[in-house]
């Protein structure tokens, strides 16, 4: 089963993304923070990540920039989902190096249609 | 809702815009009518079927308008618009190499997503096209949809169910928080029409590709016929028609032969002029991938 690890730190979020992925076939993995998702990704790396922005510790950029650096992390796809909106934020969330933006607040729609467009589903 | 009032109002949808509506499918009607109640304030339901009762012309037309307004997303089902940019464009542009033209027709566009997602597609094929005349027509019934499509706004929910981040970005203006316009510069070429599909379609002129998904549905079997041979006029001998990917021309109309049903692909079916490649075929494009699985 593909692996979904879910970063945000609202559990709320945390808990309405992980049914919206498991009714698309992931086992989803849920952390609140990106130096957890970091450590969790060092040891086993998920299919995909749903990443927020703004968390305390380590941001969604930051984590990223470093999931990009692990041996086979520059092919896992990354998808921000964040309440961040505007242009400037999504064009700095892609040249960090992330595949796909969700604006929250966001469906099950929305993301069956990003996990399309970046592969993981048909 | 009362037996009568069904009858009622399942007649006038029929005489008006061709939509059957049958006992089963009668919650969509206070679904639908829902803007209509808000919007007049009236009280529920039985507001809207006293008012038509009465023979009120406008809210005859809001009631049509509501009942006709189709859900639709960018790129829908995804595998049809892969299968149009990888086969049917590549093959369009070596079938029309000579007049370098093409026009396309977005049949029950709705709020426009449909014919955006075309003109989307025939930008990314980018110098292919760069000396080509190629313009997509789309039509609908209701105006209210049209203006939207016409407007080509659209909510922050609506552009993410369909369109990858960054074609949104290159593509479409954020209008404040939510919201996001579509580029006039890809709106060249596009002209948004009321027509009803049940109608001669003659004047609309002939076209390469028709999409027409999602419609046909709507109607009973003798008016879907009727609406095939419509657009099977419309269409070149070796023109290609996408449907929605749960309809079907197969034992309905005899103007068109399945090409590919998973993707709702059909081929204008003239017996008398056999042909010998259309526009889903023809080429060394024909082997479309989705993924790992070769649809065709």
């Amino acid at each position: 089963m593909k692996q979904c690890l879910i970063v945000d730190d609202s559990r709320v979020v945390r808990r309405v993304a992980s049914r919206i992925v498991e009714d698309l076939g992931f086992a989803a993995e849920e952390v609140a923070d990106g130096a957890k998702a970091l450590e969790i990704s060092r040891s086993r790396l998920p299919d995909v990540v749903l990443l927020d922005w703004e968390m305390p510790g380590l941001s969604g950029i930051e984590y990223v920039k470093e999931l990009r650096q692990l041996p086979g992390g520059e092919g896992i796809k990354v998808i921000f989902c964040a309440t961040e909106n505007d242009v400037e934020h999504i064009q700095q969330a892609l040249n960090a190096g992330a595949d796909e933006y969700i604006m929250k607040p966001f469906d099950g729609d929305i993301v069956r249609a990003k996990f399309h467009i970046v592969g993981v589903i048909d | 809702m009362t037996p009568e009032d069904f009858q009622y109002i399942s007649d006038l949808l029929r005489e008006r815009s061709g939509l059957v509506l049958t006992r089963d499918k009668s919650y969509l009607i206070e679904n639908k009518l829902m803007p209509v109640i808000r919007r007049r304030r009236f009280q529920g339901l039985q507001d809207v079927f006293d008012g038509i009762r009465r023979g009120d012309p406008p809210l005859m037309h809001e009631v049509v308008e509501a009942m006709m307004t189709l859900d639709t997303s960018f790129f829908r089902d995804w595998k049809p618009f892969e299968h149009f940019r990888q086969v049917t464009l590549p093959n369009t542009i070596e079938a029309r190499q000579s007049k370098k033209s093409f026009r396309i027709l977005s049949c029950g566009t709705s709020t426009g997503q449909e014919a955006y997602s075309i003109a989307l597609t025939l930008k990314e094929m980018g110098d292919d096209l760069a000396a080509w005349d190629h313009s997509i027509v789309a039509i609908d019934l209701v105006d209210a949809a049209l203006s939207r499509a016409q407007r080509g706004i659209y909510s922050q929910f609506e552009v993410q169910s369909g369109l990858p981040i960054r074609m949104l970005l290159g593509n479409f203006q954020q209008v404040g928080d939510t919201q996001w316009k579509i580029n006039d510069s890809l709106r060249a070429g596009m002209e948004f029409k009321r027509w009803n599909l049940i109608e001669d379609l003659y004047a609309l002129g002939a076209f390469d590709i028709i999409f027409c998904r999602y419609v046909i549905r709507l109607f009973d079997k003798p008016t879907q016929k009727r609406v095939l041979g419509n657009i099977a006029r419309l269409l070149a001998d070796d023109g290609v028609l996408y449907l929605g990917v749960d309809e079907t021309a197969v034992g309905v109309s005899s103007a068109f032969k399945p090409v590919n049903t998973e993707l709702g692909l059909y081929a204008v079916n003239r017996p008398d002029r056999p042909v010998a490649k259309n526009l889903a075929l023809a080429g060394a494009a024909a082997g479309f991938q989705s993924g790992a699985n070769a649809l065709v």
